[in-house]
This record gives structure tokens, sequence and C-alpha cells, in this order.
């Protein structure tokens, strides 16, 4: 539990405690406050991955977009906490788009960074070595998780996950703002809705995702990578 | 065995026509970006399944199901769209071009607004990609169904009207606020095509994709 968690301190413990959350390792950045999710700070301002992501982008996808998430998020456990099972049942659907939507974009702010800091280049030590195991070479990673962006009907995501019992990496796609869950760990995830891109690239998105490995935060992927 | 080829459809108006409901520069990447792209990977797609019929290769067939639903269903959600849309200033944008099909909807719903508020909400509602859609029921009776991503209402109803609710259809000009793209579109509705629809069958509505071969 990385320490960003506690910003909350005795009361998000107190909810970590009674097990009213349970975030993942790799979601330790995912922010609750009194058991309700918040809009988490970005680690960098907003035309701090620019010029690959413009500033724009980046404040209308924060402030806007998170915020929606976080704010639908709050209303589907309020929902679920009133305790009538069918109100309850028929907000999981909303739980599941909103929560995950909270979770995968609390992960991308934390997968990138500016090219002029953490940003971009390879990955190195451990990570890597696991990437050309299983993919052969970075270079086949990137491609391979390009086509996968390019692949993707609709919105979703992309992500480099790991797997909890084998340690094999392996590139996933998810639908919507289906969350990686389950026996796969998110390590990295590139955002694939119109949104993410389309004031920048608009239908070019095969430029929006070559563009994006400039701003990767490879320290980021190998904190996850080690502790998943 | 050569498939047949489907080209675009010519939009029934200026791309600067539907504004201020939708932009010229929306429209412009819409129609010959994204609905291009739409046919050209449909066209790639039918011409792969032709030669894998030719070969009796059932497998690579079945593999190729997805790619011609997501194009093949761009490629018709998109040819429907176009159609059903006409500039606000037109006659065809005032629901007295549906005298029949908007006693219907009254019939149904109760009253024309209300059910504007259930086909505006059934839009917002759409979860990532998708269309909403008023369709006519084979037995007959109205509907508001929306479907995901680029899946066409293909199952014997007739779509009367398509909203597109993808983000390329608005966010150049609305950004996140897409509740006002949902209350700007109405103004834009084509209610002859819609009526023309409502009396027709799925075929009628299908016109303009056979003509586009």
């Amino acid at each position: 539990m990385s320490t960003t968690l506690l910003r909350s301190a005795p009361a998000l413990r107190g909810a970590l405690r009674a097990g009213a959350m349970k975030p993942a390792a790799a979601m330790a950045s995912t922010s609750f406050v009194r058991g309700k999710a918040t809009l988490p700070d970005l680690p960098y301002d907003y035309g701090a991955l620019e010029p690959y992501i413009s500033g724009k982008i980046m404040e209308l996808h924060h402030k806007k977009h998170h915020q929606t998430y976080v704010t639908g998020l709050n209303s589907a456990l309020d929902t679920i906490a009133a305790g009538d099972p069918l109100k309850a049942a028929a907000a999981a659907p909303l739980l599941n788009f909103h929560g995950g939507g909270h979770i995968n974009h609390s992960l991308f702010w934390e997968n990138l960074a500016p090219a002029s800091r953490e940003g971009g280049g390879e990955p190195d030590g451990a990570l890597k070595k696991s990437i050309s195991e299983d993919f052969g070479s970075f270079d086949t990673l990137r491609k391979q998780m390009n086509t996968a962006l390019a692949g993707i009907q609709g919105s979703g995501w992309a992500w480099l996950v790991k797997d909890k019992t084998t340690g094999t990496l392996s590139i996933a796609t998810r639908a919507n703002q289906d969350p990686v869950s389950g026996n796969l760990v998110p390590l990295l995830g590139i955002d694939a809705w119109e949104h993410a891109y389309y004031l920048q690239y608009e239908n070019r998105k095969a430029e929006y995702f070559e563009a994006i490995w400039n701003v990767v935060n490879w320290k980021t992927v190998a904190g996850r990578f080690e502790k998943a | 065995m050569a498939a047949k080829t489907y080209s675009l459809p010519k939009l029934p108006y200026a791309y600067n026509a539907l504004k201020p409901s939708i932009s010229a520069q929306i429209m412009e990447l819409h129609h010959s970006k994204h609905h291009q792209t739409y046919i050209t990977n449909l066209n790639k797609a039918l011409q792969t399944h032709s030669t894998a019929v030719g070969a009796g290769d059932i497998a690579a067939q079945i593999a190729l199901q997805p790619a011609i639903r997501f194009n093949g269903g761009g490629h018709i959600n998109h040819s429907l769209f176009w159609q059903n849309l006409a500039p606000p200033s037109s006659p065809d944008a005032k629901t007295a071009a549906a005298p029949a099909l908007v006693a219907e909807i009254t019939k149904t719903w109760g009253s024309y607004d209300k059910f504007k508020s259930a086909f505006s909400a059934a839009l917002l509602g759409i979860q990532g990609s998708g269309w909403g859609w008023l369709v006519n029921e084979s037995q007959g009776g109205l509907r508001i169904v929306t479907t995901k991503d680029q899946d066409p209402v293909v199952g014997g109803e007739v779509p009367i009207f398509g909203v597109d609710m993808w983000e390329h259809a608005y966010y150049l000009q609305y950004l996140n606020g897409k509740a006002a793209y949902v209350e700007n579109i109405w103004k834009v509705i084509n209610w002859k095509v819609a009526e023309q629809r409502y009396h027709g069958g799925p075929d009628d509505a299908f016109a303009a994709l056979k003509s586009s071969m």
C-alpha cells in the first residue's frame, strides 16, 4: 500500500480495515475520502505532456471526464449502500462503468510523465528482462500494443498486464471502462476513448498511439511490475 | 468470387448545412474520414471473406464476422444517419413533416415531449460508443433501442431514425458536454425521412445502402 493512498489517513484506514474498500496494490493512487471517491491530483501540469498530448485534452480529460466517473461512482455506491436489492442490482452496471472509469484514469495519469522528466525511453532491469522473455523485444511489445489499441471497436483501453500466477506479461484490451481484474494486474494502460485524443489528433488515432510512448512513465510501470 | 464493394454515399446537404447543431468540421471529418474508413475496412473484410468462401475455409469466415459486423454496421448506421438529418431551416426538420409517426409517438409515450425525454435519456445512458434508434418493430409498435459500438439494427425492425453517440460525432464542438449535443440534435432530425421509413419496411430504410454499392 503506497503512502499516496493514505492522504486521508484515519478515515481511509478505517474504511480499509472494515473491508469497505479493497484497492489492489496497483490501484494504490485511487483516492477515497471517508468512503467517497475523490478526483486525484495529476502528478504534473496539464500542459506537461505536450506536444504529445495537448494541455486542453489533459484538462478536460482530468477535470471533466474523470470527475464525472468519480461522481457516478459515488452515486452508484450510495444506491447500493441504501440496501434495496433491486436498486442495488440495477446500479451494478453503473458501478462497473464509473468505478472502472475512476480506477482506469487513476492508473493512467500515474503511468504517464512529461518527456522532459521520467516520460519515454525504454524500460530497464527486471521489467525489461521480462518483456524480452514474453514479447521477444520492447519493440514487439510496442507494436503489439499499438495493434491492440487500433483494433478496439468503440471505446476502451489497452493494457500491459501481468498474470499473478504465472508472472507472464501480456496485452489485454477492455471495452468501455471495464477494469482489469481477476488474475491480471494492470501495469500500463493506454486510453483509446476518442476523448483522449480527438481534439489534437481527430480521426488519426494511429498518430496518438505512436506519440504516447514518448510520455510513458516506465518507473511507475516497473514499480507495479515488482509489486504484482 | 469477387465481393460487391461499397462506396461512400454523398451527403444530401453541404457539410455546413447542419450548423449550429453540428459544425461543418465535425460533419466533414465524420463523413469523409470516419464513414470512409468503415467502408474501406468493410470492403477489405468482404473480399477476404469471399476468398474464404471460395476456399471452403469456414474458420476464416467465422473469424471475419466481427470485422464485418463492426465495419458493415458502421456503414449502415452512418448511411441511415446522414439521411435522417436535415438542415434546421428545412421544413423536413419540423415534426409537422411526420403526421402519422408523431401521432403514433404520442399514442405510445403519452406526448411528444415524453418521447423526447425518454430518447434523450437513453442516448445519455450509453456507456462508451454507440447509437440510439427509434425503431418500428416488425409486428408493429415503436420502441427506443440503443446499440453498442457499430452494432446495426438488422433484426427485422425498421430503423426510423438514429443518433450517433460516438464522441467523434460531437466532441470538437461540444467537448464533454454531450447533453447539449443531444438537445441540439432534435433541431436537425429529418421528420420527412422518418415518416417515410415509418410507412415502409426494412428494405425501404436500407434502399440508400444498396445504391452505394
